[in-house]
């Protein structure tokens, strides 16, 4: 006999959405969330869109260092260096 | 600048040798940490030249009180809090002209968070990564975050780190991290989701909005 899985919310699922997408989430609540991401188009929406965010800031060179920034950051370690 | 590390068996090594008179060590030892300590002093003042300013000012005081440094964090983390302080310090500077609150963009966040939009994004058209919209809108969008927001996400997602991390870099409880990330993510969702001001368009394809209900 299958386990009825208990309902949740629209609200609920938009609370442990993140965590869900960083595999954070206990089984028994994934498991309520993959039961309700089936039957909730806009939620999946939710899911997706949220999943692709992260790829997109894990993947892309984000906040990049200014040309030069590895030689100044040097020369000013090496100039107080000195003084000290 | 690797090789020495290598040579001299680790940060651990390196951090001593420093202690003990060798600061010519010290960029061998801050290297890989220039990005990081870049990002997150942009991720609370969203501005590059001061940004370097203040990593360069957190590096030097890293370099003072390296001998303060007992690796209860990792080296990293703790190098990610002198900055954090230091650009937090800087801002309050800034905003004391503008007669602006710190505490205003620090104030604690709302008890919860319903996502606006439900526009759907099934899938990322890797084109459109390259575009030059796409990526000023995610750079518009990481800016007009709250800083609470925007240094969690910078920490987790683009640096990488873990929740335990981060939650040590902020000074906040892990569950707190994952409250503020969720609300980052989440507001960066509704910018990006195509469609929720036109759609994406890339070569002769165009992706519309869909909304499924």
């Amino acid at each position: 006999m299958k386990t009825a899985i208990v309902e949740i919310s629209c609200a609920e699922v938009w609370r442990e959405i993140s965590n869900f997408v960083d595999g954070e989430v206990e089984p028994e609540l994934k498991a309520r969330m993959e039961h309700h991401f089936r039957n909730c188009k806009r939620c999946t929406a939710v899911l997706e869109g949220t999943r692709n965010t992260v790829r997109l800031l894990t993947d892309g060179d984000w906040y990049p260092l200014p040309e030069g920034f590895g030689e100044r950051l040097f020369q000013r370690i090496s100039s107080e260096s000195r003084k000290n | 600048m690797a090789k020495d590390l290598k040579r001299l068996g680790g940060e651990g090594e390196l951090i001593s040798q420093i202690c003990q008179g060798r600061s010519d060590l010290f960029y061998a030892l801050i290297e890989p940490y220039e990005r990081s300590v870049f990002a997150i002093a942009y991720s609370v003042l969203n501005n590059a030249a001061d940004a370097e300013e203040v990593a360069q000012e957190a590096f030097l005081k890293a370099l003072k009180g390296l001998g303060s440094f007992r690796g209860d964090a990792k080296f990293g983390t703790w190098l990610i809090q002198i900055a954090l302080n230091e650009a937090r310090r800087r801002l309050r500077q800034n905003r004391s002209h503008l007669h602006q609150s710190l505490e205003e963009s620090y104030r604690s966040e709302d008890t919860d968070y319903m996502p606006r939009d439900v526009a759907d994004w099934r899938e990322i058209p890797s084109e459109a990564l390259e575009r030059k919209e796409l990526r000023e809108r995610i750079e518009e969008t990481l800016k007009s975050l709250r800083p609470i927001y925007r240094e969690a996400l910078v920490l987790r997602d683009i640096q990488h780190l873990s929740v335990a991390e981060t939650s040590q870099a902020l000074g906040i409880s892990e569950d707190l991290v994952r409250t503020r990330l969720r609300r980052a993510r989440l507001q960066m969702r509704e910018a990006l989701a195509p469609g929720y001001d036109g759609s994406w368009t890339c070569g002769f394809k165009v992706y519309k909005s869909v909304r499924p209900w």
